[in-house]
């Protein structure tokens, strides 16, 4: 083979040839992502994360809550009798970074939201083991304890806009306020609902005085799988 | 098949006298492998055992299963896998190349710290919770950065020291070297692509989302295995088993053909992470057939690193350390057959989520990556320190079998728990109900779980075995021990 010794004599030939060979793969599979609009598939109702929520999937990311739970039903009838509608690209995508998991130590979250009160997913996240006894899920008691503290919520929707989350200037005016009265119990709720319909509005963990890390996961949980109503589409509307 | 020959003759010849070898630093990147290696596979039992006792998980903050699972895997792969890599890389360019590191004494040092800056970095993000969210590229953005400059700093002087070489030819364990780290570089710039909040703080957010952000993600995810785990240790199996066995490569024309097929098909498969969810079918599809066709290189790679030893088989008997290498490719040809298997889309429907893939990785991991790791360390410490032999080949004997029997009990534990998760997760009752909730199947890991933790503490304490041996042998003492001592020929023992 002696035609391979140019590779073999010239440093910048064989690292050349290297990151050629290496980027076509990429090249072709990534960028048409980007570039076919079938990819997503057309729904209504997918909107961007309120400002508790969006906290609330940050303590999500923190805690690794992925390692364990993937949020992807897939189109088989199982998962589809166990958790609901198969999941669409559409519903993760303002999902930065997504999270759909690769294990299912615990089950599938993708559409966890509503299926549980509030009370049981608080009681749940002190002590698994309280409500489900053969779980292997650590305990939380400490999301119920600390208070939220994520900093500027207006520059965290800020950073969302920068990559593509369409978050309104209203929206982002109101972050600080709309992250506080999300969760309380006496707040106004109409201006929080028109921007993010949908979202749990009231005391979330039964301890209406601080705005916990808990009122923040639980307010997160709890919009997941709820953006799009299913019963307007046929499974011809959702093809890629 | 000349150059390769070629290359392993002229290293033993003993020209090594009149280059100027950086030895210090392989030395350095070598006690941290094993240290970094030991505390892998500390946080890796810890864990297992905290899935089948959960109590374990404390109710901390800093011990949950959540936070620690990126330690292990950072450790096990960036940490011990990465300091192995540097390790033998900055040796074995100096060695095939007759040259000593471009960018001198400074800069290879700074190798050193700055990559033990990133791990320590990293590792106290996650515990303190601080995290991209994206497996196996936890590290926020500042980390990501400081990476980026150690990297290419890596780049220079690898790159750099085979510019320098002596040898008309570049051995072929560096051109897997070269194609780890150029492609690990690219893969960690893209798929790290991020807006932070704000300059003074920790967080960002992905440039990508949904779809496009998953399969980037898998790209880089499934090539951190191709190339940092794969290519990089093929890197070492190319010079330390042909050393080691004292023999040449077996295929010149192999190594050509299994290098460039390796590089090009492995970037394609990692949409097979994905089969069956959002990503498009056509995408999935590229993936699967590109991964089942990986299987012909990785073979091809098996076949050049086992068949080394033709004409030598009788080391296998005497000298545990080529055991350890040797086992490391037989290792690494079984789970480059299960992987092209379960990215076949109806096999992968039963695999995905559940344990098996656990099981699978860790095939990988232990028997292939850890092995062939263990394999260099052993030949790599009596030549860094000048010491005749190992303090114990016996105790390397031990090592072998006690990690062996700890990787079978980990992967057939993982096996079955997988398989039976999955199996009932899809099984239905004669009404046609679903016939078990969640947690039934939870429950029925708690055996499996256990049994995978024991595999752990068998392998980690294989591993302490090797830290005595490694310790014993560094002050200079040597065993006396009867029948475990290779049969060298005087060739090769009056070259040293």
């Amino acid at each position: 083979m002696k035609w391979h010794a140019i590779f073999e004599k010239n440093v910048l030939i064989l690292a050349a040839g290297i990151l050629i060979t290496v980027s076509i793969g990429g090249i072709v599979e990534i960028v048409p992502l980007h570039t076919i609009e079938s990819t997503i598939e057309e729904v209504e109702g997918v909107r961007p994360y309120s400002p508790l929520e969006l906290a609330g999937r940050r303590i999500y990311m923190r805690e690794g809550c992925y390692n364990c739970h993937s949020q992807m039903v897939r189109p088989f009838r199982d998962e589809v009798e166990r958790y609901g509608h198969y999941s669409l690209a559409a519903e993760s995508m303002y999902d930065h970074p997504f999270q759909w998991g690769s294990k299912r130590t615990g089950p599938d979250l993708a559409r966890v939201g509503g299926k549980y009160s509030n009370a049981w997913h608080v009681a749940h996240m002190i002590d698994p083991q309280s409500l489900v006894p053969g779980s292997v899920m650590p305990q939380y008691p400490f999301l119920a304890e600390n208070a939220l503290n994520i900093g500027d919520i207006a520059a965290h929707l800020e950073a969302n806009v920068v990559v593509g989350v369409p978050y309104t200037e209203d929206m982002i005016a109101a972050a600080e306020a709309d992250l506080f009265a999300q969760a309380d119990p006496l707040g106004d709720h109409g201006g929080l609902l028109e921007r993010y319909p949908g979202a749990t509005v009231g005391d979330i963990d039964g301890n209406p005085e601080v705005l916990t890390e808990m009122d923040a996961l639980v307010a997160y949980l709890q919009i997941l799988g709820q953006m799009v109503d299913f019963s307007q589409y046929t499974t011809e509307d959702l093809r890629q | 098949m000349a150059t390769a020959a070629a290359a392993v003759a002229q290293d033993t010849a003993g020209t090594r006298d009149s280059v100027d070898y950086n030895e210090d630093v392989v030395r350095l990147f070598t006690l941290a492998t094993v240290f970094w290696g030991v505390v892998a596979f500390l946080v890796g039992v810890v864990i297992a055992l905290q899935l089948a006792y959960p109590v374990l998980n404390l109710g901390l903050e800093w011990t949950s299963f959540g936070r620690l699972r990126p330690v292990h895997t950072s450790a096990a792969i960036f940490a011990f896998g990465g300091n192995a890599l540097f390790a033998t890389s900055l040796y074995v360019v100096q060695r095939t190349c007759r040259a000593s590191l471009f960018g001198g004494r400074d800069l290879a040092n700074f190798l050193f710290w700055g990559y033990q800056l990133f791990i320590v970095l990293a590792a106290s993000g996650y515990v303190l919770g601080i995290t991209q969210g994206r497996e196996y590229a936890e590290p926020e953005w500042y980390v990501d950065l400081w990476l980026t400059i150690v990297w290419v700093a890596y780049l220079i002087v690898f790159a750099g020291t085979l510019f320098k070489r002596q040898e008309p030819h570049i051995y072929v364990a560096n051109w897997f070297y070269l194609a780890f780290i150029i492609t690990v570089a690219m893969l960690h710039i893209v798929n790290n692509l991020a807006v932070p909040v704000s300059f003074a703080g920790v967080t960002s957010y992905s440039l990508f989302s949904g779809v496009q952000d998953a399969l980037t993600q898998w790209w880089y995810g499934h090539n951190a295995v191709g190339f940092f785990l794969t290519a990089g240790f093929l890197g070492i199996m190319y010079y330390f088993v042909p050393k080691r066995a004292e023999r040449p490569v077996y295929s010149y024309r192999l190594s050509i053909v299994h290098f460039w097929s390796l590089i090009f098909l492995y970037i394609w498969a990692g949409p097979h992470h994905l089969h069956y969810t959002a990503l498009p079918d056509w995408a999935q599809t590229l993936g699967m057939t590109f991964s089942v066709m990986l299987w012909m290189p990785s073979w091809g790679g098996m076949i050049n690193g086992i068949m080394t030893l033709s004409g030598a088989w009788d080391k296998l008997r005497t000298d545990p350390v080529l055991r350890f290498l040797v086992v490391s490719v037989a290792f690494y040809g079984m789970s480059t057959f299960e992987g092209p298997l379960m990215s076949v889309k109806p096999v992968n429907a039963l695999s995905h989520y559940t344990d098996w893939t656990v099981g699978h990785v860790h095939s990988g991991a232990l028997g292939w990556v850890a092995f062939v790791s263990f394999g260099a360390v052993y030949y790599l410490v009596p030549k860094l320190w000048k010491r005749r032999e190992l303090y114990s080949l016996k105790l390397v004997s031990v090592h072998f079998w006690i990690a062996t029997v700890g990787i079978v009990l980990y992967i057939t534990a993982m096996w079955v728990s997988g398989i039976m998760q999955g199996l009932m997760w899809r099984s239905y009752d004669s009404l046609g109900f679903l016939q078990y909730s969640f947690i039934e199947t939870v429950e029925r890991m708690h055996p499996f779980y256990v049994i995978r933790a024991l595999g752990g503490i068998l392998f980690l304490l294989g591993a302490l075995v090797m830290v005595y041996n490694l310790i014993r042998t560094i002050r200079g003492d040597i065993r006396q021990e009867a029948g475990l001592a290779p049969v060298r020929p005087a060739a090769a023992v009056s070259a040293e």
